[in-house]
């Protein structure tokens, strides 16, 4: 009996060890003066020339600094790295340095530092990933200890928006000694945080740079440190956010995001982003001409006839919410060059059916609408598209399947998104689209001119005249069918004084707790 | 006993070869890699320069016996996405699996023998019923649903457990309840069925005619008798849970081969996704041929057959 008692006893300490062990109540970390932070991907590399992903862009953002600096509200170019920059002519491009900015090993940032990291950025033989911001730069010259020339290959007038988004500057003695694999673990960088630990697929760990330049454009950073944690599973991010161990997370489903916003804890704000939704057709017949299938979209009534068909307000209202708005024009709306007085396709579906019945379409037609994303919208499109006879089965596939099957001329009508790598110009969309390039399903010569010779024009009035013709035109063939702008839902702690942008690179060097 | 053997041995080969020359077709035909790994929007240039530097555009079959010959000595290639050594990428992440594997299996044997044995002990009876509700809601319900209610309850409302991450003990509770209690009817009913046989054998009558305690006869002449199959299974109920631990270790953010395959898949790295997949194949045929091999021991009406 009395060895029994024993047994208990032990058998019930060691369940209330146990159970004292759990009883460790989560919390914000404001008073440790700690951002907690989650995203869904991880990155490959944390050098940004080798990687390709939004959180690339972010990190980037933080730990480095480019030549110059967008303002995200006014869109004004400002000097970062660079305290002076003007054109020589329309292919030369002279750029004075800030003296005084550190690296944070402590080394001074000099000229030789911003010549070895352009020019081996547009160098096809390192074999960057990122070429499309870097090669349209000849080569870089030293000018003097802090002066340098940039030489173009040809005039490339979206110049200051690369110099400003992309090709940040690396210290050359650390990167040329270590390398990309050694860089990409262990980087160094003259931003306004530097990376003290990276743990591959689990948390990046950010320190204040105290040494930050005074006078920088992006502002002082307040937050002593952020934690960068990989969390593949939404849920998951939520679940974290709700107990506090999170401060910070984005790209929230509205539905999930509503129901957060209940959380007298935290704040959701519903912030656009410069990805667009669209439909685009197999205007060009090469599905026709190539592989012998019926192709309704080379009529240019039927492409109209789904313009007016779908109901874009009702998809950006209903299922993306926040501040999501109807578009009509092939690119984002803030962009340089996005022209917005095209022809407008309000949603009509007597209209829609009336030119379908115009084409020879009178009951319509079965097709299949190809997507990669966001089932829910393709499904109301359609519904939108049966309400006017058009009877469309659904397929989402894989990104780089139904990318092969796009480019092969297999697929005639797909519903896609961009968001043009938070690049603030036309040409970073409909330049992309509409050159003649793989994804050009229109293959609209006169388009294509107008295009080419506003991307290398620097008089900027001619540019856009030029950019607002293309876009003209390619809403009067209605080549495309734009949908709507995304919505980022930024999910955050109460404490947090946090401001989303349109370019969906959040700004912790400007958040601040309250 | 040998001949038996090296049949068994021969199958497991052909098996495992068939899964890797299977996995890596099907994995070659659900998309272009080159495409994925260029990125959003890439030309056909940057493209076609990735499939010529991974070698995509080489014979399917060419790929495939270079890549099973490198497989052979341990050489998985390296990952074009995070350009490492897979075979490091393995290592790194197996402890995880490993530990969330054994863990939960030990959970479901903890969980089902004495729920077994309380319902052979009363067939038939509300306590037969309820261990068999119990048990059957683990396979009824969806591992990653379970696993969500689990972080609700005991993450957020009560925040007794940490949610995501793998860096205490306390971490591997919430995964190792959700993947454990899965396997839990299988070794149940397998417990329960065994018992019974045993209980109502001659052995058992002599016992209790001579007076040994209830407990005893429980315990060192039933159970012992009734658990040698469930042996077996347990060892193959821990290749499905290292397969399992895909969904369970996205969801908790458990840095293990699970996590890792799924992110894999998503990012179309597909030597990681190979590695993975001829791994865990490989480990759960060897687990269900030490099984046969176990029984085979066992019972010698099996390697006669």
């Amino acid at each position: 009996m009395k060895k029994q008692s024993i047994q208990l006893l032990s058998i019930s300490l060691f369940i209330l060890m146990c159970l004292s062990c759990f009883l460790h109540p989560a919390f914000a970390d404001k008073k440790n003066d700690t951002l907690n932070i989650a995203f869904s991907k991880e990155l490959e590399t944390l050098d940004r020339y080798f990687n390709t992903a939004r959180e690339g862009i972010v990190i980037a953002r933080h730990a480095y600094d480019n030549l110059l600096y967008r303002d995200p509200v006014t869109y004004e170019y400002k000097g970062l790295i660079a305290k002076t920059f003007k054109w020589n002519s329309d292919t030369e491009m002279a750029i004075n340095l800030r003296q005084g900015i550190k690296f944070h090993n402590g080394q001074e940032l000099t000229a030789d530092d911003v010549v070895y990291t352009l020019n081996f950025a547009a160098n096809p033989d390192n074999k960057v990933k990122t070429q499309r911001y870097s090669s349209w730069i000849d080569h870089v010259e030293k000018t003097g200890d802090y002066g340098i020339k940039i030489i173009l290959k040809k005039p490339f007038p979206a110049a200051f928006e690369f110099l400003s988004g992309a090709n940040p500057i690396y210290p050359k003695d650390y990167y040329s000694k270590v390398g990309t694999d050694g860089f990409g673990v262990k980087p160094i960088g003259s931003g306004p945080y530097k990376i003290v630990e990276v743990i591959p697929g689990q948390k990046i760990v950010m320190e204040k740079n105290e040494n930050y330049f005074k006078d920088s454009p992006k502002g002082q950073p307040n937050i002593g440190k952020i934690v960068w944690r990989t969390l593949p599973e939404i849920n998951t991010q939520m679940a974290e956010l709700m107990t506090g161990s999170l401060d910070w997370i984005y790209l929230i489903p509205p539905d999930q995001a509503a129901k957060l916003a209940k959380i007298p804890s935290l704040t959701v704000t519903p912030a656009e982003t410069m990805r667009i939704g669209y439909i685009v057709f197999d205007a060009a017949n090469r599905s026709g001409k190539e592989h012998g299938m019926d192709n309704p979209y080379v009529k240019l009534e039927v492409r109209q006839a789904i313009n007016h068909a779908i109901n874009r307000d009702s998809i950006a209202k209903n299922l993306l919410g926040g501040q999501s708005r109807a578009v009509y024009s092939a690119c984002f709306p803030s962009q340089f060059g996005c022209e917005q007085d095209v022809k407008q396709y309000e949603y009509d579906p007597v209209k829609a059916k009336k030119l379908l019945a115009d084409a020879g379409y009178p009951d319509g037609f079965e097709t299949t609408l190809y997507g990669y994303r966001n089932r829910d919208f393709a499904e109301a499109m359609i519904g939108d598209l049966a309400a006017v006879g058009i009877r469309a089965k659904l397929m989402i596939m894989k990104y780089s399947a139904l990318r092969e099957k796009a480019r092969a001329g297999k697929a005639q009508m797909q519903f896609l998104t961009w968001g043009s790598y938070s690049i603030n110009d036309v040409s970073a969309i409909t330049s992309h689209f509409f050159e003649f390039e793989a994804d050009d399903l229109s293959r609209d010569p006169i388009v294509k001119d107008l295009l080419m010779e506003a991307d290398t024009s620097i008089d900027m009035p001619k540019r856009k005249k030029l950019y607002s013709d293309a876009l003209k035109r390619i809403a009067d063939q209605a080549y495309w069918c734009p949908m709507f702008t995304y919505v980022s839902n930024n999910c955050y702690s109460k404490d947090l004084a946090f401001t989303p942008y349109p370019d969906a690179v959040p700004r912790f060097f400007q958040a601040k707790w309250k | 006993m040998l001949i038996y053997t090296l049949k068994r041995l021969g199958l497991a080969l052909i098996v495992m070869v068939t899964v890797s020359l299977i996995s890596f077709m099907l994995l070659r035909v659900s998309g272009d890699p080159a495409i994925s790994l260029a990125g959003e929007g890439a030309s056909n240039e940057e493209i076609e320069f990735v499939r010529e530097q991974y070698g995509f555009d080489r014979p399917l079959i060419i790929q495939y016996f270079e890549w099973a010959g490198r497989a052979i000595h341990g050489d998985f290639g390296n990952s074009p996405y995070l350009n490492q050594p897979v075979a490091q990428m393995l290592r790194e992440r197996m402890g995880v699996t490993m530990t969330l594997g054994i863990c939960a299996l030990s959970f479901a044997m903890i969980l089902s023998i004495p729920l077994g044995m309380l319902a052979a002990v009363r067939p038939n009876t509300w306590i037969d019923r309820i261990a068999l509700s119990i048990s059957v809601m683990g396979q009824a319900m969806p591992s990653f649903w379970f696993g969500l209610i689990l972080i609700i309850f005991f993450g957020v409302y009560l925040r007794w457990l940490p949610i995501s991450g793998s860096d205490t003990w306390r971490h591997f509770i919430m995964p190792t309840i959700a993947l454990g209690y899965y396997a839990t009817p299988a070794i149940m009913r397998l417990v329960r069925s065994g018992m019974m046989e045993v209980l109502a054998s001659d052995h058992i009558r002599t016992a209790r005619a001579k007076g040994l305690r209830w407990p005893k006869i429980l315990f060192k002449h039933t159970l012992r008798n009734a658990i040698i199959p469930v042996v077996a299974v347990a060892a193959v109920q821990l290749g499905f849970m290292l397969g399992g631990s895909i969904v369970i270790e996205s969801i908790f953010a458990l840095n293990g081969l699970g996590n890792l395959a799924w992110v894999s898949i998503s990012r179309s790295d597909l030597p990681v996704v190979q590695a993975i997949v001829l791994l865990l194949s490989t480990i759960y045929i060897f687990l269900t041929f030490m099984a046969d091999l176990c029984n085979a021991f066992l019972d010698p009406r099996i390697r006669s057959s």
